[in-house]
């Protein structure tokens, strides 16, 4: 049982980490000059959209913590609703927290807007998947041993990578090299894809490092 | 012995000041001296005598020039005059370039580009070494021998007008000067205008010969709006019509007097895109050098580039063209098309001075002097010097005569250019010997400290120094006496210059034991921490798990800032750093904070098989890894734990919106002084505000901010100094409303700007006053050991006291950074540090880096030009030193001083949670000071050859030595207070 979930975990993972080097690659073939560094704005839009809706079909599919309340429609919408609105309130913060750290204000708005959408959607859009819009699922998800399940460690493990990524990212910008990846955000959204899929890769082998000593309460 | 952790630090910290110290004098080399200009005659060297014949000509060759005027523009840099703004602007200059009777150069400055060291290269031909820079705070006379001293020995009647920086350098020097100073930086045709209006009156005299200008509006208007600001091209066009008055001047008199007169044109430095100066940039090196006079042919609009030469060589050409002796200390060479009209021998004869003068500087400086290749070259130039003399003297004046002679000349100027870069070199000649015995003191140090950590840290705050043993061993003996051999046989070895050597030998002495005795110190401790076994059992309870994210980036942060600064971009953008850092530290508070208010709660209500993990034992888990935690202390949180939880809803919310308060203050902050290097030019509020035509709002901005600083500060205070803080403050705007940075409300002609002398001193009157006050009830509450409330107040008003002292000297539109400062100290004492109940060495970090931080946010940089010497004069009228060099240090660092004192502030009013808390903080603040200058210290020793090292690497270097410092005084102080205490308290 442990087994297969770890399984299942990792080929999510895995079709979420093509799906990142797809957006690479597949555009290339339809847009011209299209290029990571160079269009990087096309680049981040389709990024964030393709990881989006890919998390959100694989989560639709495996279902990781199946909801045992009721499933009315109207129901289902409010959830949807509040999803958006989760998502949005995100991104929204999320562009806050990087003026703060230093982000012009009202040049490159775009820019930042959009490495703010991209964090969201590593970060928040995944929660939203695993753990629907419940904010004190969220706390408890994020404090020291509240993992209930591997797909909460993934979720912890992924989230804290593309955080730390997008954080490391920043510290290039100040140097004198004159390199293209370093205009902003470049180098900060780059962080964060790695970070990204370095979480996703590092979940799954510490899940199974860790099996032994992983013990989850149940609810 | 055992010492408490504060006495052990700030024993450890003055132990390596000293050694930082010993570092910096070796490793800012002294200038290239000479003998002092008294020392001897300074006759002008015979012609080489032909073999045989003895010279007919040993005098001094007589001058070429009869006056020479000097006009010096401040900032010129050299597309001002050469580029397209020159053609635009300065049209009479252009045209003197192209073709009229000139000779044109680019004249490169070497760092720092600082208009005093400049002054000094350019009127003693020497290179002033970095050290000139700190001297620049206090120009005394300048006693080598330089160009100005020489011309008025020989007669010759100076006048001088402009920066009254070459009054302060050359007294009694000028039969006339009027001395502008550039004390006000946003006034840029006044200074100019005061130098100009005597121009008319001088011109018509006869009775001068040597008439200097020295221009600053150009660099004034640069500091204020860069070198492309509109206000560029009306100074430019008004220097071109000064030149063009002077030049018509000189003309129209020529035919009255026999020899012709000479035109000088120079800048002293240029200026950096930004407007600034000070570093090495193209821009700011660059100057333009223009010699004008009849005397030279007339130029047929044959353009050939200009030549890059020396700024140095500007003072022995000058030398020779007015017919003085060369200074000794000048490592320049003479600009040979300055004489080119004069004959063979002259030339051959001025080019021989030269370069007697350069091997004899050469000779003083290097003992090895003879094998240099530049002396060689000279003595080969000289002896075929003395056979053309032989072949001229015969009466020889066929062509051969001429073509040897020209080979004699390139023979001479080959020699002169190898002479003058070899000694232009020995200014970058490190004192190595001082710098490795002050990096090996600095090491061990911070080793102690390291290996201490644990100790220190402990509930006790004890470390227990092992004296005795180690300096009775043997080990101490013979090291000591190596040491000693070592140190006889480096100094005696010849040609080293260390300033370690010339050291007494007793303090030499000294200092040989303070290492070795250090080492063994070190090593015994070393033994005993990991050769104990009880000691190696306890050390797994600091395991990795139970480290907070808060930790983690503490550690992560001071390791990433010191490994940052290996790299010059991130010494220039050092700010950018810390602001990364308390940024980063804020969301981790917010995050605690998060845990703290909701997640007790939730685990309390929801999760009962884990409510063992309540908040007082998190923390547990999470108080500072490396110490012990004590089960006294976890006792008494525990029994707080319901108080703390019965505290309002308001508290909660109000600790939830702190760490973002503060990201606000610090992002609003971080946008009023654009500061480092890459974004300087970047637009910012600071300059906004400074600007003249928003004189009302930064009134506003800084009479509001004057009324917040009362209300954060006074909350503690007595009554008394409650009072004098406000009548401080009141003084504070109206010192600003003299000296006409600010504007009264009720009093619209702001024309007679003064230096708000009575102004400034009615301000020192109350902090002296309300310092004052505060060491009383600290002394009170020592002697009468009444309860830490008394000592509280003492510290506390000893705090406000430098606060108001900072609000007097810092730019007015930094006030916000004091009221940031005040409201963040607050906020985060009253709602984040008290109620989370963090530990003394957490909160040493937080404000640590916050000290840091706010040194940059109040406009600092790690680059000289950013240091507001202005600081240094507020209240004087003219130049003192110590006080001055007081005020700009604590104007420099009042943001890390503030922070520290605040640090005592609140550890104070801690005392009673936790005893030991004073001395935790002390240890840890010296600690995080040493951590960064020892990696420092390494770094630059490694990268002494990098190219930036004057720039970028010099500079910080002398920011973070001071600091240490500072940071010494500070440690010493903590101690003193944790003396009371702990001489009271049972403990
Ligand atoms: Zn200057
Ligand atoms: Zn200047």
């Amino acid at each position: 049982m442990r087994h297969t979930e770890i399984k299942r975990l990792l080929s999510v993972n895995v079709v979420c980490i093509a799906s990142i080097i797809l957006t690479t690659l597949v555009p290339s073939l339809f847009l011209e000059n299209f290029s990571v560094l160079g269009t990087h704005l096309i680049w981040l839009c389709i990024c964030s959209a393709s990881v989006g809706t890919g998390n959100v079909i694989l989560y639709l599919i495996f279902k990781p913590n199946p909801s045992m309340r009721r499933n009315s429609i109207a129901h289902k919408v409010a959830k949807f609703i509040r999803c958006c609105v989760y998502f949005f309130v995100s991104c929204i913060l999320f562009h806050g927290i990087i003026v703060l750290y230093g982000a012009p204000l009202i040049e490159s708005i775009l820019e930042t807007f959009l490495f703010a959408v991209l964090l969201s959607t590593f970060t928040t859009l995944h929660c939203l998947c695993v753990l629907g819009p419940n904010f004190q699922a969220w706390l408890r998800v994020f404090s020291k041993n509240g993992a209930m399940s591997i797909w909460d460690n993934n979720l912890q493990i992924t989230t804290m990578c593309s955080v730390v990524g997008a954080w490391l990212g920043a510290f290039p910008i100040p140097l004198d090299w004159d390199r293209p990846w370093q205009v902003w955000p470049i180098s900060c959204s780059l962080g964060a894809t790695f970070g990204y899929v370095a979480g996703l890769l590092i979940a799954p082998l510490w899940i199974y490092w860790n099996r032994k000593q992983l013990t989850y309460k149940s609810r | 012995m055992r010492l408490r952790s504060g006495v052990f630090a700030s024993c450890c910290l003055l132990v390596q000041a000293l050694g930082v110290g010993l570092f910096l004098r070796g490793f800012f080399p002294l200038p290239v001296r000479s003998l002092p200009r008294n020392g001897a005659a300074a006759e002008p060297p015979p012609e080489p005598p032909p073999p045989g014949l003895s010279s007919n000509w040993t005098k001094g060759p007589s001058p070429l020039f009869k006056k020479a005027v000097i006009v010096l523009i401040d900032a010129l840099r050299d597309d001002f005059v050469f580029g397209s703004k020159g053609k635009q602007f300065m049209p009479y200059t252009t045209q003197l370039v192209e073709r009229g009777t000139s000779h044109s150069f680019v004249a490169e400055a070497k760092p720092p580009t600082v208009t005093m060291p400049r002054i000094k290269a350019l009127t003693t031909g020497s290179i002033p070494g970095f050290i000139d820079v700190i001297m620049n705070l206090n120009s005394p006379a300048l006693l080598e021998d330089n160009l100005i001293w020489q011309a008025k020995t020989a007669g010759k009647r100076i006048i001088f007008y402009g920066d009254d920086t070459w009054v302060r350098l050359f007294p009694k020097h000028f039969v006339e000067y009027d001395g502008t100073t550039s004390f006000f930086v946003s006034d840029y045709t006044e200074v100019d205008n005061n130098v100009t209006r005597h121009l008319d009156k001088v011109l018509k005299r006869e009775d001068w010969d040597l008439l200097i200008l020295h221009y600053l509006g150009l660099d004034h208007i640069g500091h204020l709006s860069g070198p492309n600001s509109p206000l560029i091209g009306p100074k430019l066009s008004e220097m071109d019509g000064i030149l063009k008055k002077i030049h018509t001047t000189l003309l129209s008199k020529e035919g009255e007097v026999a020899s012709p007169c000479l035109l000088v044109v120079c800048g002293d430095h240029g200026m950096s895109e930004t407007g600034s100066h000070g570093g090495s940039s193209e821009g700011e090196v660059h100057t333009p050098l223009l010699f004008i006079s009849s005397a030279f042919d007339r130029r047929n609009g044959l353009q050939k580039p200009t030549e890059l030469v020396q700024q140095t060589d500007l003072a022995v050409t000058l030398a020779i063209g007015l017919g003085l002796p060369i200074s000794r200390n000048s490592v320049g060479k003479l600009l040979l098309p300055v004489v080119q009209h004069n004959t063979m021998r002259e030339k051959l004869r001025y080019l021989h001075m030269n370069g007697f003068q350069l091997s004899r500087l050469l000779q003083e400086n290097m003992p090895a002097y003879e094998k240099d290749p530049g002396f060689e070259q000279f003595k080969v130039a000289e002896k075929s010097h003395g056979s053309w003399m032989k072949l001229y003297l015969e009466g020889n004046t066929s062509e051969v005569l001429l073509n040897f002679g020209k080979k004699v000349l390139k023979q001479y100027l080959e020699a002169l250019k190898t002479l003058s870069s070899s000694l232009s070199q020995q200014v970058a000649q490190y004192d190595l010997y001082s710098m490795v015995v002050g990096t090996v003191i600095v090491l061990e140090v911070l080793l102690l400290f390291l290996i201490s950590i644990s100790k220190a840290l402990s509930a006790r705050a004890e470390f227990e120094v092992p004296l005795s043993p180690p300096l009775c061993s043997l080990l101490f003996y013979l090291l000591c006496l190596t040491l000693c051999a070592i140190h006889v046989v480096v100094c005696t070895s010849t040609g080293s210059l260390s300033y370690f050597c010339s050291i007494s030998w007793l303090s030499a002495v000294g200092v040989i034991m303070l290492v070795s005795g250090l080492l063994c110190v070190l090593l015994s401790a070393l033994e005993k921490r990991f050769l104990n076994p009880k000691l190696l059992v306890k050390n797994p309870a600091a395991s990795t798990s139970s480290w907070s994210e808060l930790d983690v980036l503490i550690l992560a942060g001071t390791i990433g800032h010191v490994t940052s600064l290996g790299a010059s971009s991130f010494i220039e953008e050092e700010h950018q750093t810390w602001y990364f850092l308390i940024n980063t530290l804020c969301l981790a508070l917010c995050q605690d904070i998060c845990r703290h208010y909701f997640l007790a709660k939730e685990h309390d209500l929801q999760l009962p098989s884990t409510a063992q993990m309540s908040p007082a034992e998190v923390r547990g888990t999470s108080s500072h890894p490396m110490k012990d935690v004590e089960l006294l202390q976890d006792d008494l949180k525990k029994t707080r734990f319901p108080l703390s939880e019965s505290a309002g809803g308001s508290e909660k919310w109000m600790a939830l919106a702190t760490p973002w308060v503060i990201l606000i203050c610090c992002r609003l902050l971080r946008s009023l002084n654009q500061t480092g290097v890459q974004w300087a030019h970047r637009p910012d509020f600071g300059h906004w505000l400074t600007s003249s035509e928003h004189k009302a709002e930064l009134s506003l901005l800084a009479s509001v901010s004057l009324v917040l600083i009362f209300i954060l500060v006074q909350r503690k205070c007595s009554l008394v100094s409650k009072i004098a803080m406000a009548l401080g403050l009141l003084g504070v705007y109206s010192y600003r409303a003299a000296i006409g940075n600010v504007v009264f409300p009720w009093q619209q002609d702001s024309k007679d700007i003064s230096k708000g002398i009575t102004e400034a001193r009615f301000v020192y009157v109350f902090v002296l006053g309300i310092v004052f006050t505060g060491t009383k009830d600290l002394l009170k509450s020592q002697v009468l050991s009444t309860d830490s409330k008394v000592k509280f107040i003492g510290l506390w008003e000893i705090y406000s006291g430098l606060v108001l002292l900072a609000a007097l000297l810092l730019r007015p539109h930094n006030l916000p950074v004091l009221v940031f400062c005040l409201l963040i100290q607050a906020m985060m004492t009253k709602f984040v540090w008290k109620p989370l109940e963090f530990d003394a060495a957490q909160v040493t970090i937080m404000h640590y880096w916050f000290g840091q931080a706010f040194f940059f946010f109040q406009g600092n940089s790690n680059g000289i030009a950013s240091v507001d010497i202005a600081a240094g004069f507020v209240g004087f009228d003219h130049y003192v030193e110590i006080p001055a060099v007081l005020l700009t240090g604590f104007a420099t660092y009042s943001g890390p001083l503030l922070w520290a004192l605040h640090l005592l502030c609140y550890l104070s009013s801690d005392v009673n949670r936790n005893p030991a808390a004073m001395g935790h903080g002390c240890f840890c603040y010296a600690l995080l000071h040493s951590i960064p200058v020892a990696a420092y210290i390494i770094l630059v020793t490694g990268l002494r050859y990098h190219l930036f090292i004057w720039s970028v690497f010099s500079p910080k270097l002398l920011y973070e030595g001071v600091h240490v410092f500072i940071s010494t005084a500070v440690c010493m102080f903590f101690t003193a207070m944790d003396q009371n205490h702990s001489r009271k308290g049972p403990v």
